[in-house]
């Protein structure tokens, strides 16, 4: 028997818990020659503001053990070239397409949902409030409970879609920020964006990236980002959406178990661009050899006596 | 824009610091061209995570060829590879070095320094077969670091080396082996591979020549296909600059475009 895969987060029925992580799945037509997109839950676009965005300078990424620093500084088309251009494409492709709107200002958050508003074949906003890179040390919105309070509320004000929040793991107690976004009306909480990191070159004794910090991600924040989605899917009602190291089919179940409904894969896409895709058929595999009939049945299923 | 997760090793050469892998590999040779680069994971593991990206250094119908020299863990891992073995690999990505113009510019010199000479194999044997007049320079530290300098003699290439300590060849770098080229005959292109230093003084020097040259860039790749936004560096737009990527939009750009950083 073939087991169901489909994740319910509620507003959105997706065909499988895995989703595409922002900014590392680019617009997502970038991926079609390496992966068939209606083969996962959905994507999440590269993190867009109202305007076009310049980005850092270079050295944007560096490795470490096991993680990837990055600071690109969302570099990006804006979304009047997004809907004129790649949104059209998203369209003819079966697949859930979730945008993360970003701004530098709340006006600027809801600019961008106002002019998203218009616009068809888009599932449900995740508000990037969690960006590190984009001011000084990292500052955003997701740090604190009331910046968190205020933006969730206006942009769910805004919207005529769903909204999803995108914490920080920037933070002393993330779930204070979870449960400020959750009593603001998030439909639904995806965690974590990147870990504010840095890195040096002893020779010259320069940071590695030229923005000195960035966010990392990848295998070596995992156990981390799923404490975290622990904690938070343990306080809130809200879907919980899962994300940081996932590699494999495996990392994925370990975040459903600790009560997410969904997942988002980053950095493996650059590393296997079919990575998503294989992801979810490990799932599959693992509930048939487990006999697990509904994967959602796994979800929040940690023992801990 | 194949995916081939086990690249067969068919050959292995390596000189001290300096390796050559051929692959038999008909889904990633075709259509492969000078320019291009292979993104190669150099682990089973996720340690290290990231691809490393490995210029095309000689292509035969079903065959491609990586000239690599050991930078660090990554480049070490696969300098461990042996005969037999086989490889993860994406590719081939990236723009050519020939210019898509209407006539092919002859005579072309090739500027290639230490592991930058990679690409330019593959190309002068293009250039060769197109019908180009091809003449290379090639830099190294030392008499020691020229690894590839007989396989070009071999293909019959015209080729004149200089290196650093003058133990083989033109004393000095090889910027100041073009500069005699140039004296003696004015190439109707350049193509440039090698350090930044390098690139940046041979970008000068056509600049002032006015002698057009295509120059393939390095960068740090998170993905080496557009999805990262991690390799830009600065490409002259209008008035002003732009980041743009050198997986996509390069590895290859005109000189005039390039806007080198300031600081090295
Ligand atoms: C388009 C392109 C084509 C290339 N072709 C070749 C080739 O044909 N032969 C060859 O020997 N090398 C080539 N390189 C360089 C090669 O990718 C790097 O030397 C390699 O990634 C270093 O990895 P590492 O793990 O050994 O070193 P690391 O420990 O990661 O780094 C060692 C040093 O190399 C620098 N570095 C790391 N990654 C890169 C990178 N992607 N590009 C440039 N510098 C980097 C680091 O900043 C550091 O200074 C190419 C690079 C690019 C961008
Ligand atoms: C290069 C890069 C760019 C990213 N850009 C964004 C972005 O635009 N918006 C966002 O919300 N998160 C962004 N992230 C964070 C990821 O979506 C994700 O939260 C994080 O990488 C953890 O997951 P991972 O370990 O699977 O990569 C980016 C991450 C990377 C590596
Ligand atoms: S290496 Fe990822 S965009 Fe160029």
């Amino acid at each position: 028997m073939t087991p169901d895969l489909t994740a319910d987060l509620g507003f959105l029925k997706l065909r499988n818990p895995v989703l595409t992580a922002s900014g590392t799945f680019g617009y997502g037509l970038e991926f079609e020659p390496f992966m068939d997109l209606s083969k996962i839950g959905g994507i999440v676009v590269k993190g867009l503001y109202y305007g076009p965005r310049e980005g850092n300078p270079p050295p944007r990424l560096v490795e470490t053990t096991g993680g990837l620093i990055n600071a690109i500084g969302l570099q990006g088309v804006g979304v009047e070239k997004f809907a004129a251009e790649v949104l059209p494409k998203l369209r003819q492709i079966d697949t859930a397409v979730f945008v993360n709107v970003c701004g530098a200002s709340d006006d600027e958050y809801l600019k961008a949902i106002e002019f998203l508003n218009a616009q068809e074949g888009i599932a449900a906003y995740e508000l990037n409030i969690s960006c590190p890179n984009v001011k000084k040390n990292g500052l955003c919105p997701a740090l604190g409970p009331d910046p968190t309070y205020a933006l969730v509320k206006q942009a769910k004000a805004a919207s005529r879609r769903p909204v999803i929040a995108k914490l920080s793991p920037n933070v002393t107690d993330i779930v204070e920020i979870a449960k400020a976004a959750e009593e603001a009306g998030a439909d639904g909480l995806s965690l974590i964006n990147t870990l504010l990191a840095m890195a040096v070159d002893i020779e010259t004794r320069r940071p590695k990236l030229a923005n000195i910090f960035g966010g990392l991600s990848g295998p070596a924040i995992k156990p981390i980002a799923l404490r975290m989605t622990y904690q938070v899917a343990s306080a809130v009602r809200v879907p919980v959406i899962g994300m940081g190291g996932i590699m494999t089919g495996a990392d994925a179940i370990e975040y459903l178990i600790v009560g997410a409904r969904a997942v988002q894969v980053g950095t493996a896409n650059f590393i296997d661009p079919a990575a998503a895709a294989r992801i979810a058929g490990e799932m599959k595999d693992f509930c048939e050899h487990k006999g697990i009939a509904r994967i959602a049945d796994l979800v929040g299923t940690l023992k801990t006596d | 824009m194949p995916h081939d997760p086990a690249v067969k090793i068919i050959k292995k050469q390596s000189w001290g610091d300096y390796h050559l892998f051929r692959f038999e590999t008909p889904a990633l040779a075709a259509g492969a061209e000078p320019g291009q680069f292979l993104m190669v994971r150099v682990s089973d593991t996720p340690f290290p995570l990231l691809r490393r990206p490995i210029s095309l250094h000689a292509k035969e119908k079903n065959s491609l060829e990586i000239f690599f020299q050991v930078a660090g863990q990554g480049t070490a891992l696969l300098a461990q590879k042996k005969e037999g073995e086989t490889l993860d690999i994406l590719g081939p990505f990236g723009k050519r070095f020939i210019p898509d113009t209407n006539a092919l510019p002859t005579p072309a010199v090739l500027v290639g320094g230490g592991r930058g000479i990679a690409p330019l194999y593959f190309l002068a044997m293009e250039l060769n077969k197109l019908g180009a007049r091809v003449k290379v320079l090639y830099g190294g530290k030392s008499r020691t670091d020229l690894p590839v300098r007989e396989k070009f003699e071999k293909a019959g290439l015209d080729i004149v080396c200089s290196t650093d300590d003058g133990s083989f060849g033109h004393h000095g770098f090889v910027t100041g082996l073009l500069e005699s080229e140039i004296r003696r005959q004015e190439p109707a292109i350049l193509y440039v591979c090698g350090p930044d230093p390098m690139m940046k003084k041979t970008a000068e020097i056509a600049a002032a020549r006015r002698i057009p040259a295509r120059i393939s860039l390095e960068s740090m790749m998170g993905c080496g296909f557009g999805a990262c936004w991690g390799c830009v560096k600065r490409i002259r737009r209008d008035e002003g600059g732009e980041w743009r990527k050198i997986c996509e939009d390069g590895p290859v750009f005109w000189a005039d475009k390039i806007i080198w950083e300031e600081k090295e």
